[in-house]
């Protein structure tokens, strides 16, 4: 085994790229604002300097270990180093934490604290540059950018859009959509990443919650919930819960302390979704046309495959997504108490996804010209919200949703990640329902984190070939396959998001390994505990179908196709 | 021109090409360098031509295309000759005269006298401390140096490949071809310690090594031809005088590395240089020097030029590999360096024009041979760029370890005026500041380095006594802050702050503290910086805040400019004593900032005064004083 010292501790050499993740291995917390394990090295925030027995100074992000190296991370010259950088950083920087959207999230602002930048010597005479507000998921202020080029490589190399870039050099230097137009004019399909990845409020996710407290203020307003199936795995590491367990229970109970009239879970819209785009699947691969069928629940794939890939665009499934499913069935469950009473249903979706913000505002989402789902609010704003209430989330007790969109299967929890669609759509074409139909089907490739996932599964004695990806640059590559006649699929499971929505855009920040494996354990545990697994099994389905959608599916559940 | 299907054929080529040369009356070559073509060379060619223009005997050489007026004379064209101070010049062989300062109007005695009469105009002959240098060669501004690389610029017609071959072109890629192997090559190359000419001083043979060694099939060979530091044009200079001698390096590189496809970077304002290049590379394919199978033999390569837009950052290796992939100009983190992953991803020899350029004398002549000019650790010549405040501006190539002495007064003429020499920056902007002190400094990459300063890529710039040193720091600040590609956080934001103090002491606005304050940002970028630009951007300023504190310190306590170039550190004033009151400052004063009364002594309102000087220029009595 090869060592190498680290501030004199003798670390062994296991494989690791650079000596940063050496560094964080021997238990010293470095800081960075510029490296992600997931991107490429850019090595521009030059806060992992370090220092060898020579007093040659690298980054250490950069750099391979070698055996036998000996370096130091905390030298007094270092120290002061790391100092100035931030305090450089700052210079240039707006400084009105207080009334920042990141204040007290901010890794500017933590890091400057933790270096001792107590002053900044410098006068900040950067011109202030405007706020792009052009989009529905996001908001992009240049003047809170310190350039780390983290939402660039997020938006390039995990998502394969590209909608943001470099331009102008020295202190000109932005990050900008080509030739200097609005977010909402690029490929940018408002996943969101970009806004996880950044350090401060550079981009941060556009907010809805003041539309939702004024929802909540009328009285002529019926306000309807409904929490995504992600949502309740992550709202907890706010509130001091164990990361990734489930708070739906608690969530339920503030959304009703806030003032909520009905609180119900997204997953019933899933098992809306589960049956009707088994449905669809099962015509088309009985009609063989249109196949590879993609599904549509994730509205920054949706986007992505128009933008991009136009001519898979009628291979998309026609499903709604589970939200927009959802919503309607809700405002018909409400048409006639409505009228009666003089009320409007408002629905609230409280999703993990800035995408989600968009797709209420499609029009081939809305039903005869009615908006279904009024506004989208995300995990964190919903956090932000509980907290503006002062509600001691922790400590509430749990509650059940409202009848008689309480019940859902577990096949609809795992919709909130990689390979849970298609898991719950394989169990509901599955013609056995018994245990062993569930673990064939667990282990049969779908689950995992690897970003491209292939599976062949038999059903009515055909082979059925399932691709699941996510991140859309995984996605690209899958079409590129398809297109080159590299790859055949029968259904594909697209997911813009790395590890599908637990990572959601409006998760809460940050996600790193950690909270990644327990979001997943989390997600896969609401389905175990579920007392039914499979769609077809949930009694109060087959009730809403035949009261509500019955008749109406294409109006209801299906995007307008023109 | 006919493909040379192998060493027979270029041996034929070279011979016709000496005889054809060797056959001429005589050569007229005109300089058509940037300075020469802006002194109006253009019509001294043009004259020239008519008037040579029926003798099939004379060639005429110029830096421009441009229409021969008749079919038997051979016109070519030509590149700088480097003595740019004394421009518009003529050479005409084989006499070797050489006339500066030519007018269109001296063209027809030049004809009459020399062309058909073999003899000097006097007049147009350099003279210096009363002695007349007929002969070029005998010019003190050319007899102390050593012309290696620069050897053919100005001598030879660049957009003709014969021309090349009559000079020794392609003569050590034949040798390299028929008489060679690739190891062979690099050994020579690595013996004779050849160092990067782009300002790095990297050992060229060492760089070979690596690049030949990595197992990855495809490699490239790239020429850094980037040239941006303010006031160099060496490498501009082989571009457009002598293009083939650094296609032959180029291609002498790929044998040796192995390697089938090769760029050249050139900057999109070198027109002239893209122009030559292309031509010349068109050339060398119809010769079937460049293409498949050259010269018969199994070595193939493609030559390719890519044209820079214009960020100096993109003279970085791994920017300018970016650059030419597509890619947003900007450097990234090393390892992996470009000798394991450079353009494409591929293992990459980058050098720049003028290392390329000395590769085929090194072939040719032997390592031992080049090891035997310069010092030891540096071997060979190196061309500077001398600008400034010196009598000779122009280009010059000298054996490295030649002291700044001898370039600024033997090669130079002295300081321009008689003043007294000051400083000299030397490496380009992010190069530094050398002084009195160090003018017996032999110019070689360790001494320099050593000093605290860099090579670089050869640019000298000379300042007198009248220099304010802390313009020049603010100045080489601005300019690298202005190419800095913002990607690192010292250089984007550390050089932004450091411009901003230095504005604010030549404003007359600074602060002790700031001093302090630049010197603490300068030490922080230049360890912490992501690449070579960065690492160096603080240099001046540093270099100069060591040298010339003492001038620093008084503008920012004095509120004082001891040369007058801080304008807002300056005041007009009229001495009542020698004023006459004749009334032409006020009436030429633009804001109306004098006033007075005839024939008695005028005021200026400093609060009104802009500080143009357009007062004192204008006394007829010396009475306008500026403090």
């Amino acid at each position: 085994m090869d060592y190498m010292t680290i501030d004199g501790i003798k670390v062994p050499i296991e494989g690791e790229k650079n000596i940063l993740s050496l560094i964080r291995k021997a238990g010293i917390d470095i800081p960075t604002f510029c490296y992600h394990s997931d991107l490429s090295i850019y090595g521009a925030c030059r806060m992992c300097m370090v220092e060898d027995d020579r007093g040659k100074m690298f980054a250490s992000c950069s750099e391979q270990p070698r055996a036998g190296m000996v370096i130091h991370t905390n030298t007094k010259k270092l120290q002061q180093y790391r100092k100035l950088i931030i305090e450089l950083l700052l210079s240039s920087h707006c400084r009105d934490c207080t009334t920042c959207t990141k204040n007290g999230m901010c890794e500017l602002q933590s890091l400057a604290y933790r270096v001792g930048v107590h002053a900044v010597r410098f006068e900040n005479r950067k011109e202030e540059l405007p706020i792009d507000m052009s989009s529905n998921c996001i908001v992009r202020d240049p003047n809170k950018c310190i350039l780390c080029g983290d939402c660039v490589r997020t938006c390039s190399e995990i998502q394969g859009v590209g909608a943001i870039d470099f331009v102008h050099r020295g202190s000109k230097m932005q990050i900008s959509p080509a030739f200097g137009k609005n977010i909402c004019d690029t490929d940018c399909v408002g996943c969101g990443q970009c806004a996880v990845v950044c350090p401060t409020a550079a981009i941060s996710i556009r907010t809805n919650v003041t539309e939702v407290w004024d929802a909540i203020e009328n009285p002529d307003i019926r306000v309807v919930a409904q929490i995504a199936p992600a949502v309740r795995v992550a709202v907890g590491d706010k509130f001091n819960l164990p990361k990734g367990e489930n708070a739906m229970g608690k969530l339920v109970k503030a959304l009703r302390i806030m003032g909520f009239d009905e609180v119900y879970d997204t997953n019933f819209g899933a098992d809306l979704t589960v049956t009707e785009e088994a449905r669809e699947f099962a015509e088309r691969l009985e009609s063989g046309e249109k196949l590879p069928m993609f599904t549509s629940c994730c509205p920054g794939w949706v986007k992505f495959c128009e933008n991009k890939y136009p001519e898979f665009a009628e291979n998309v499934s026609t499903c709604r997504s589970p939200m927009s499913m959802f919503s309607p069935v809700i405002k018909e469950y409400f048409a006639e108490r409505d009228a009666k009473e003089g009320k409007q249903t408002y629905v609230v979706a409280i999703m993990p996804c800035t995408a989600k913000k968009d797709e209420i505002l499609r029009p081939d989402n809305h039903t005869n010209g009615r908006k279904d789902t009024d506004i989208v609010i995300t995990t964190q704003e919903v956090i932000r919200m509980i907290r503006q209430v002062g509600i001691k989330f922790e400590t509430l007790e749990s509650e059940a949703c409202d009848t008689p969109f309480s019940m859902a299967s577990g096949g609809a929890s795992i919709f909130g990640i990689t390979g849970g669609v298609t898991e719950a759509v394989l169990r509901h074409l599955s013609p056995d329902k018994d245990h062993a139909a569930l673990e064939s089907i667990k282990y049969s490739g779908i689950r995992g984190k690897e970003g491209f996932k292939e599976a062949t599964v038999s059903l009515d004695g055909r082979q059925i070939r399932i691709g699941v990806v996510h991140g859309l640059k995984n996605a690209s590559d899958l079409l590129e396959n398809i297109k080159a006649g590299k790859a055949e699929y029968d259904f594909v499971e697209v997911m813009a998001c790395r590890r599908g929505c637990i990572l959601g855009g409006g998760q809460p920040v940050p996600m790193g390994p950690t909270t990644r494996t327990a979001r997943t354990n989390g997600i896969y545990q609401v389905d175990q505990l579920s007392s039914i697994r499979y769609t077809d099994e949930n009694p109060f389905l087959a009730k809403v179908w035949e009261d509500i959608i019955a008749g109406r599916e294409h109006e209801l559940l299906h995007r307008a196709m023109d | 021109m006919n493909r040379l299907a192998s060493r027979e054929d270029l041996v034929l080529a070279r011979k016709q090409s000496e005889e054809r040369i060797a056959g001429m009356k005589c050569r007229i070559l005109v300089c058509a360098g940037t300075g020469c073509l802006a002194g109006g060379s253009q019509k001294i060619y043009e004259r020239l031509c008519e008037l040579c223009g029926s003798d099939p005997d004379a060639q005429i050489v110029f830096g421009e295309g441009a229409a021969c007026a008749d079919i038997h004379t051979d016109v070519e064209k030509s590149g700088c000759h480097g003595f740019c101070e004394m421009g518009p010049l003529v050479r005409i062989e084989p006499y070797n005269f050489l006339y500066i300062k030519v007018k269109p109007e001296d063209c027809d005695e030049i004809y009459n006298t020399t062309i058909l009469g073999g003899k000097p105009v006097e007049r147009l002959l350099y003279t210096m401390n009363g002695v007349t240098y007929p002969a070029q060669e005998d010019i003190p501004f050319y007899a102390k140096q050593k012309r290696l690389v620069l050897k053919n610029c100005g001598h030879i017609g660049a957009e003709h490949i014969e021309e090349a071959f009559a000079f020794d072109g392609y003569k050590a890629l034949e040798k390299v071809l028929f008489t060679m192997t690739p190891e062979e090559v690099i050994d020579v190359i690595y013996d004779s310690n050849l160092r990067g000419r782009g300002g790095g001083g990297f050992q060229t043979g060492y760089k070979w090594k690596q690049v030949a060694r990595q197992s990855e099939p495809v490699k490239y060979v790239v020429c850094n031809g980037d040239e941006g530091d303010p006031g160099a044009f060496m490498d501009r200079s082989v571009m457009e005088g002598d293009p083939h001698k650094m296609i032959e390096g180029i291609l002498i590189a790929a044998y040796a590395v192995g390697a089938q496809e090769g760029y050249i970077y050139v900057r999109a304002e070198y027109p002239l240089a893209v122009s030559r290049l292309k031509i010349a590379i068109a050339q060398a394919e119809e010769a079937g020097l460049i293409g498949d199978n050259i010269l018969g033999t199994d070595f193939s390569f493609k030559l390719h030029i890519n044209k820079g837009a214009g960020a100096f950052v993109c003279g970085e290796g791994s920017a300018l590999t970016a650059s030419i992939e597509g890619e947003r100009g900007m450097p990234r983190t090393k390892p992996p360096r470009t000798v394991e992953q450079g353009l494409f991803g591929k293992p990459t020899v980058l050098n720049n024009v003028e290392t390329y350029a000395n590769v085929p004398m090194i072939i040719l002549n032997g390592s031992e041979w080049y090891r035997s000019i310069g010092p030891e650790n540096s071997p060979g010549t190196k061309a500077f760029a001398v600008t400034g405040s010196i009598n000779n501006t122009g280009l010059i190539e000298v054996p490295m370890g030649t002291t700044l002495r001898e370039i600024i007064y033997d090669i130079g003429g002295g300081i321009k005026g008689g003043r007294k020499f000051k400083a000299v920056q030397i490496g380009g902007p992010s190069g530094g500041c050398l002084i009195e002190s160090d003018l017996d400094l032999p110019l070689d990459f360790d001494s320099l380095k050593a000093k605290g300063a860099m090579i670089g890529s050869g640019g000298l710039v000379i300042m007198d006594e009248d220099t304010c040193m802390v313009e020049v720091a603010r100045f080489f600040m601005n300019f690298t802050q202005n190419e800095s590609c913002g990607k690192c956080v010292p250089c984007r934001e550390g050089t932004m702050r450091m411009l901003e103090i230095l504005e604010d002491i030549v404003n007359g606005r600074g602060t002790m503290e700031q001093l302090d304050l630049l010197e603490e940002l300068g030490n922080a970028i230049s360890d912490t910086a992501l690449c070579g630009l960065g690492k160096s951007a603080a240099l001046p300023v540093l270099s100069t805040l060591r040298v010339f504190r003492d001038e620093y310190e008084e503008h920012v306590r004095d509120r004082k400019c001891r040369t007058g170039t801080c304008k807002a550190l300056s005041s007009y004033v009229i001495d009542p004593k020698l004023c006459r009151g004749c009334s032409k400052c006020a009436r030429n004063c633009p804001v109306d900032a004098i006033s007075g009364e005839l024939k008695s002594p005028y005021e200026i309102d400093q609060s009104k005064c802009i500080k143009c000087g357009t007062c004192k220029a204008n006394c007829p009595f010396g009475a306008v004083l500026c403090s």
